[in-house]
């Protein structure tokens, strides 16, 4: 997988096809919206997803993890898919959950579907985290930043569209300005926002651009890119009645 | 028949003809019949014949008579021609209709006294079963009459209907069955799909004398037959003069973006003024019913359609039908020209347009199958794994049920009728907790077991969950088009919508529209606008050209013999093909390869149909990787597939092997949009996820799971769920294309014939004129984003390539470029489609 480069806040972050991003300079993995347990919020509504999300979700964080070796985890807020979550978790998930974490340093940064502390889980909980120039929220873009500072967030689970010759490819995307960056959700059951969506706005000022998740690498595109009307096609290749 | 009938018929001049007193017959004999007459037969008449007669010799309260149509429309309908012969023969019969339209008092009034005869849907049938009290409404019933029985057979609305007609012979055990169908190539197996024992021989089969064979013609445009497209609009002159010869024209076509093009070029030369309409199925209901009633009135002389007019109501003032661009099958070409002249007795006028060269051919080909009495069309497939879930829950919603005594009633069901048990347990333990391997859905049951077995359902929840997404047809997201300050125009898909920004136009509804932006869950438009207007496209497949055609149109190629059917310009051209090349067998496989702009073509002439030459352009391409010959892209049309490449393609023999399919088709069938789009479909149907209602805001669709997140997951946790078996299930029968391609690589084992040329051959120019429409897999999406993006960055020059830093305005410290920048690396990613090679 090749990852891309990115400079906020004076530091160097890379960003994973993964969909984490990660802080060389400090043995850290970032993710954002993990979403645990959505699948089981359904099932009490009377929709019976399948109720393995926190699983798949786990093997793909593992992933992350083996191949990136982090000493930290920062989490961006909603790990947690509600605050019933843990009681709906299957203790065996529960219990992988535990040891994949065991040897890390984690900090649960407070989401709006998470908002209390994590109690069953290892590590601290904030409302939000700040290193150095770097600011680590769940919800971005509202307070102001330093000429210096960046900020990490997620929350927006942004995705975008790009028009192609075979129709629109939609896939979660990273979306960075000059001073703000937006995580991807990570959970397997995490939807998307488009990111010209009118409540993600507040990203809207300065340079803007986002990466694509890829297979094996990401698809780095301007706003420009997502805007391009596709050529004619559609008017003279219609596929149906 | 009584003597008040036949007076009735002798008064307005008419003799009961041989049909409708076969149907009394069998209605006599209590035995189920199916009808199938052509249009204009008295169909409907000899299916409710028997209810009336029975009616006025034994006058009774309650449900006597059920009516099921695929269509709200045909069903109100139908009732105002039923009023006809009740008021003038007087009869004491109260006739109604109920549809998702009837206001809701009147539903609660059919409840409390239903009246005798009653005219549906297979949506609200559903819906009546599943209420309480469906055994003391249906419990009397004495006839099911189903309408367009070929059009229900085989769908997933039909499988729904067969379900509800077991449960109607469980609420109603005298009752009997009555199919009404158009001419079908498989009369036996809907037979059995209707029959009240899932057997053929328990249906009565009557056919009505065949109706005077229609007169089909060929209209060519002026001047040079066009080489490609599919849209038939050089034709508009031609099809214009042609209206305004005839009294009242249909004009047919293929898809909804073709309905608006045609329309918008008729009006263009349209110097009279004649009313002509506009009807397919995005434009709002109400739109809709207005065309209609113009039709019906004779106020328009024209009508362009999609296959949205191809069943229901009868208008007897069309005299002349129009089908622009091939017809792919014979079956909806017959059910077209049906369309005009709806009496039996005279002969049903058409033309054929023909939009390019390879058109002409079928066009002469269909013709032919006309000619012959051949008709296409598959018999119906077994039903669907998901209606059966839905239905199961809305059983559990009416009463509660023994398991044994359900499966039971199910395999009764003519679509049923080889549904394993197995297959039953599953679906009905997904109906309780989804069925995971993993049970952690114990709280969360929709039905529960009592101590006697029966199944229970938990709460009144589920039945209003059920009621909300009761129903099989699953659409693409849709948005609603409003005029600012006026009418909602119909809907069209949000992906569409998404590429717009404000001030864009688009064709819709039959005018050029401005884009002005989102209101709500509404899109907002303005008329008129500037500029080169897109035309709104539709999910869902364009019918790919029949076997039968495919087999006529191999037929007329290979054989000169077969070429005064066609127009000179036509004959010149295979002519020419025989002179640079050689023309495609009837049985062999031709495959012509060439270099042209720096790459090499492949071109096989299959004639297998669109959908077929996409399954086997993917495997091909894959093979032709492995083997070194760097392919780049291919298209796929209904007659030929090609494919370009970097290096030559020098042994096609090693390509077209029977083992193609074997290899990696699993794999890739699973990883496939078509899929997708099934699993979408089943899982919303079963009730996994919630249906799309457009209405609903954008807030609350962000808390429903996208289906195909679902869907990879589930694969790799549970692979052999039920849910993923019936996408299976359903996905082998939708690869029909599939079995075609099989018997493709069978027939030409040892019979292909390479021609290696220097240039283009005739044949291959219009499969060129294509590229640029070709079609990828979800493992191809990932090159052709890089594709896309690259271009962008192409056509700005780099200016929008990113070096790491966005520091426009933010004015972040600079650092030097790092190594490795993510700048897309197009050597490797870029697949030039090779455009306007042969403009």
């Amino acid at each position: 997988m090749i990852g891309a480069p990115l400079h906020l806040g004076g530091e160097r972050i890379m960003l994973c096809p993964s969909g984490v991003a990660i802080w060389p300079a400090a043995h850290t993995l970032i993710v954002a919206d993990l979403h645990f347990e959505k699948g089981s919020s359904f099932a009490a509504r009377g929709m019976h997803v399948p109720p393995y999300d926190t699983r798949e979700t786990m093997i793909r964080l593992a992933f992350a993890l083996r191949r990136h070796a982090p000493r930290r985890l920062l989490v961006l807020g909603d790990a947690l898919h509600d605050d019933r979550a843990m009681s709906r978790m299957a203790s065996a998930d529960l219990a992988s959950l535990r040891r994949l974490l065991s040897t890390l340093e984690v900090i649960w940064v407070a989401g709006n579907h998470d908002p209390s502390p994590q109690t069953e889980l290892p590590g601290i909980s904030v409302p939000e985290w700040r290193e150095g120039r770097l600011h680590f929220r769940h919800i971005g873009g509202v307070s102001p930043l330093a000429r210096h500072e960046a900020e990490f967030s997620g929350h927006y689970h942004p995705k975008a569209t790009v028009p192609t010759r075979i129709g629109g490819i939609t896939r979660p995307c990273f979306l960075a300005t000059g001073q703000r960056l937006v995580l991807p959700a990570f959970g397997a059951f995490t939807g998307g926002l488009d990111v010209q969506d009118p409540a993600m706005s507040a990203f809207a000022r300065g340079a803007q651009r986002v990466f694509l998740l890829g297979r094996e690498r990401l698809h780095s595109a301007s706003f420009e890119a997502l805007r391009q009307p596709r050529a004619p096609i559609g008017s003279s290749e219609p596929r149906s009645a | 028949m009584p003597e008040l009938f036949t007076r009735w018929f002798a008064a307005r001049g008419w003799m009961p003809r041989a049909h409708q007193l076969d149907m009394l017959e069998a209605a006599r004999a209590a035995r189920s019949a199916l009808l199938i007459a052509p249009t204009g037969g008295g169909k409907t008449l000899a299916g409710f014949l028997p209810s009336l007669i029975d009616l006025y010799e034994n006058p009774r309260k309650g449900l006597h008579t059920l009516y099921i149509s695929p269509l709200k429309a045909l069903a109100v309908d139908i009732a105002r021609n039923l009023e006809a012969p009740i008021a003038e023969m007087e009869l004491d019969i109260r006739v109604e209709t109920r549809t998702g339209d009837t206001p809701a008092n009147r539903r609660a009034r059919q409840r409390e006294t239903p009246p005798n005869i009653l005219l549906t849907t297979p949506e609200s049938l559903t819906l009546l079963l599943s209420l309480p009290d469906a055994d003391k409404m249906f419990g009397g019933l004495h006839t099911i009459v189903v309408d367009e029985a070929h059009a229900l057979a085989g769908t997933k609305r039909g499988d729904q209907l067969s379900l509800c007609l077991s449960r109607l012979s469980v609420l109603a055990p005298g009752s009997r069955r009555v199919g009404l169908s158009a001419t079908v190539n498989h009369p036996e197996a809907l037979c059995a799909w209707l029959s009240p024992t899932a057997r053929a021989e328990d249906v009565t089969l009557i056919r009505a004398e065949p109706g005077a064979p229609p007169v089909i013609g060929v209209l060519l445009p002026q001047g040079r037959l066009p080489w490609g497209g599919h849209m038939g609009i050089a034709s508009a002159p031609e099809i214009m003069e042609r209206i305004a010869a005839s009294r009242v024209t249909i004009v047919f076509v293929n898809t909804r973006a073709q309905a608006e093009l045609i329309f918008a070029a008729l009006w263009k030369l349209n110097e009279d003024a004649l009313p002509i309409g506009l009807h397919h199925g995005s434009l709002t209901i109400e739109q809709r019913r207005k065309v209609e009633a113009a039709m019906a009135d004779g106020r328009l002389r024209g009508v362009v359609a999609t296959s949205s007019l191809d069943l229901g109501i009868d208008w007897g003032g069309v005299d002349q039908v129009i089908q622009v661009a091939a017809p792919k099958g014979v079956s909806r070409l017959l059910q077209r020209v049906g369309r005009a002249n709806h009496r039996m007795d005279e002969a049903s006028a058409a033309l054929l347009v023909p939009a390019n060269r390879f058109e002409v051919i079928e066009c002469a080909a269909a013709i032919q199958s006309v000619e012959a009495g051949e008709l296409d069309g598959e018999p119906p497939r077994p039903g669907g794994l998901d209606v059966l879930a839905q239905h199961i829950l809305a059983m559990a919603c009416h009463a509660p049920f023994l398991p044994d005594d359900l499966y039971a009633e199910i395999i009764r069901a003519g679509a049923y009728a080889d549904l394993s048990r197995r297959d039953f347990d599953d679906t009905l333990r997904f109906v309780e907790d989804g069925g995971y391997a993993l049970a952690s859905y114990e709280r969360y049951r929709k039905l529960f077991r009592d101590s006697e077995g029966f199944v229970h359902v938990r709460g009144t929840a589920v039945t209003r969950q059920l009621r909300l997404n009761l129903g099989t047809i699953v659409e693409a997201p849709l948005l609603k088009v409003k005029l600012r300050g006026g009418p909602m125009l119909g809907e069209v898909e949000e992906w569409f919508i998404s590429t717009l920004t404000a001030g864009d136009c688009f064709m819709f509804a039959g005018q050029i529209l401005r884009y002005e932006g989102m209101s709500g869950v509404t899109a907002e438009v303005t008329r008129g606008g500037e500029g080169d207007p897109r035309v709104p496209a539709y999910a869902g497949s364009r019918m790919p050209l029949s076997t039968h055609l495919a087999e006529r149109v191999r037929g007329i190629l290979s054989d000169p013999a077969h070429w005064e059917l066609l127009p000179e310009s036509v004959r010149e051209w295979l002519e020419m093909q025989t002179f640079r090349s050689e023309l495609p067998s009837a049985t062999g496989l031709l495959v012509e390869t060439f270099p042209r702009g720096g790459r090499w073509f492949l071109v096989a002439y299959c004639f297998e149909g669109r959908l077929a030459h996409q399954t086997l352009g993917m495997l091909a391409t894959r093979r032709m990787e492995r083997l070194g010959w760097g392919p780049l892209g291919f298209v796929a049309t209904d007659y030929v597939l090609s494919i370009w490449s970097a290096f030559e393609p020098s042994d096609p023999d090693a390509l077209f092997t029977e083992d193609l399919l074997g290899e990696e088709l699993e794999e890739w069938i699973a990883d496939s949009s078509m899929l997708r789009r099934t699993f979408r479909s089943i899982a919303t149907i079963a009730g996994l996820i919630e249906k799309n209602h457009p209405s609903v805001e954008k807030s609350r669709k962000q808390m429903s799971v996208n289906s195909d997140l679902i869907y990879n997951v589930l694969r790799r946790h549970e692979p052999d769920h039920i849910l993923l078996r019936a996408t299976r299930a359903e996905a082998a029968f939708g690869l029909t294309d599939v079995r075609r391609l099989a018997t493709l690589l069978a027939r030409s084992k040892g019979h292909i014939r390479h021609r290696r040329l220097d240039h283009v051959s005739p044949l291959a120019v219009p499969a060129l004129i294509e590229i640029g429409h070709e079609w990828v897999s979800g493992n191809a999406e990932d090159a052709v984003l890089a594709e896309a993006i690259a271009l962008v960055d192409e056509a700005t020059e780099g200016a929008q390539a990113f070096t790491g830093n966005l520091s426009i305005s933010d004015a972040v410290e600079e650092r030097p470029r790092p190594a490795g920048a993510a700048r897309p690396r197009r050597s490797r990613f870029i697949r030039h489609a090779p455009k306007g090679t042969v403009r």
